[in-house]
């Protein structure tokens, strides 16, 4: 629930109030983190003691060996934005860990405008009701924060061309 | 058969009001009559002599919708709902699309056909999504409606859908000789497609090419006709009437998105009310580069375009 101030207030206070289900009607996220099946938790490879902690910047050879990072510049890798200590969060630049489901907080570290677009409803999508409650999306539900830029789509065919339509058939005249 | 009242009249008082309500009467105590004449069935006779919508009194409105549902049952052979919501009191509705954020994907065109109830055979769409160079800029002239890539967005191009404008100083309206189609309070551009003619001088005048006309008898698949519908937005229409994008009157005066709000992979389309300083929209005007289209043409739409870059 990463909104306006004012949001926050407004839930803050309901909660004070002890009116939370009345008075706050928070977005809803939709769907979870785009996480590969079978990753999570991280820490059942990433304990710490059959898998030793390696802070060397390197090419990955054994596993995740799909990913290819196209982020930022070429000296970014994984545990920039991933915790090398709870690998089930992510940390932010201060150190701050944060969960995977409001990573946003880590990409509005650099892209801030968006991420004040997006609280506002105007960066990415959103969905429900405009005068009410609506779901929202995460970044990387659209952007895969490994290569964020936007997959290009298969368009849907396009309209008719006025001569295509045959006379007769239901068609014109 | 009883006539229109006035304000102060009592109950039961029938009163001749005006030419137009004493021909009115005059036609439909003919009605029978004119069913045995003309071998019209009865609701063929009463759909002719049905008066424009914003004259209909509420019972006359839900005999009208109870006929209309009627014989899109027996068109469709499906129960359809046919809704009547007024405006929400105090709400503009306004809408805005991110030029800058738009990949050309079309998902809003069939999503609008689907939600809708367009025509299939023939073919009307009320978004047109039009491909322009990037060298050009916004230039009509160069606009491709018809682009069929594998994959888009395609490089150097980029895509600007055009839908109605819902015009707040709308051409469209001033042109009909016949008064059939109108501005909302909450400012939909609507039509009552039982009042229009079929002279198109709507789409003449409509600089944004928003308004489609039905040439032939809609074909829509039974299965796929859209039963939550409204009398004037959504609902099956007849061979020879003008249609056009209503925003979704049937799901936005219910508190839902358009359907091409909630269709768009890329969230490029906002929507919301322009009276509510803290809408989505409100923020994007205030906020953003927002350009009109057409603007010199003092049209005032309701529908912005921007890049949220």
């Amino acid at each position: 629930m990463g909104f306006s101030t004012f949001d926050r207030l407004r839930l803050s206070l309901a909660f004070l109030l002890g009116l939370a289900p009345a008075l706050a009607a928070p977005d809803i996220q939709v769907p979870p983190p785009p996480i590969t099946d079978g990753l999570f938790p991280c820490t059942a490879c990433h304990d710490g003691k059959t898998m030793k902690l390696n802070l060397v910047r390197r090419e990955l050879k054994d596993m995740h060996t799909d990913i290819e990072l196209k982020h930022g510049p070429a000296s970014r890798w994984c545990l920039d934005c991933h915790d090398p200590l709870d690998r089930d969060r992510l940390h932010l630049a201060s150190g701050q860990k944060v969960e995977f489901t409001v990573s946003y907080e880590l990409c509005g570290q650099c892209h801030g405008e968006k991420l004040r677009d997006w609280e506002a409803g105007v960066h990415g999508k959103r969905t429900g009701s405009w005068n009410g409650q609506k779901q929202y999306l995460l970044c990387v539900n659209c952007h895969n924060p490994h290569q964020p830029h936007f997959a290009p789509l298969k368009p849907m065919p396009p309209p008719v061309r006025p001569g295509a339509t045959v006379a007769g058939k239901g068609g014109a005249l | 058969m009883k006539y229109r009242l006035g304000k102060h009249e009592p109950a039961g008082t029938q009163v001749v009001r005006s030419r137009r309500t004493f021909l009115g009467a005059a036609a439909a105590a003919m009605a029978g009559a004119m069913a045995t004449l003309t071998g019209c069935d009865r609701n063929g006779v009463e759909a002719f002599l049905q008066h424009n919508f914003r004259e209909l009194s509420k019972d006359e409105i839900k005999q009208v919708i109870a006929r209309l549902e009627q014989e899109a049952k027996q068109k469709y052979g499906r129960e359809i709902h046919i809704g009547n919501e007024p405006p929400i009191q105090g709400v503009l509705f306004g809408y805005a699309l991110d030029l800058s954020r738009c990949i050309g994907c079309r998902r809003c065109a069939k999503a609008c056909v689907k939600e809708n109830n367009q025509t299939r055979e023939p073919q009307i769409e009320w978004i047109r999504v039009l491909q322009m160079d990037k060298e050009d800029g916004v230039d009509i002239t160069h606009a491709d409606p018809y682009y069929d890539p594998e994959l888009v967005p395609q490089e150097g191009h980029f895509y600007m859908p055009v839908q109605c404008h819902q015009c707040r100083n709308a051409p469209c309206t001033k042109v009909c000789p016949v008064g059939a189609t109108w501005q909302e309070p909450d400012g939909m551009v609507v039509v009552d497609y039982n009042w229009c003619i079929g002279c198109r001088y709507c789409m003449a005048a409509c600089p944004y090419g928003a308004r489609r006309f039905n040439w032939g008898e809609p074909g829509i698949p039974a299965a796929e006709l859209n039963p939550v519908t409204h009398y004037l937005g959504n609902r099956p229409r007849p061979k020879g009437v003008v249609e056009k994008c209503t925003f979704c009157i049937q799901r936005v005066r219910k508190g839902l998105y358009p359907a091409c709000v909630e269709i768009c992979p890329t969230g490029s389309r906002k929507f919301g009310n322009l009276a509510d300083p803290a809408s989505e929209i409100r923020y994007i005007l205030e906020h953003k580069r927002v350009f009109i289209f057409k603007e010199e043409l003092n049209t005032r739409p309701k529908f912005f375009y921007f890049y949220g870059v």
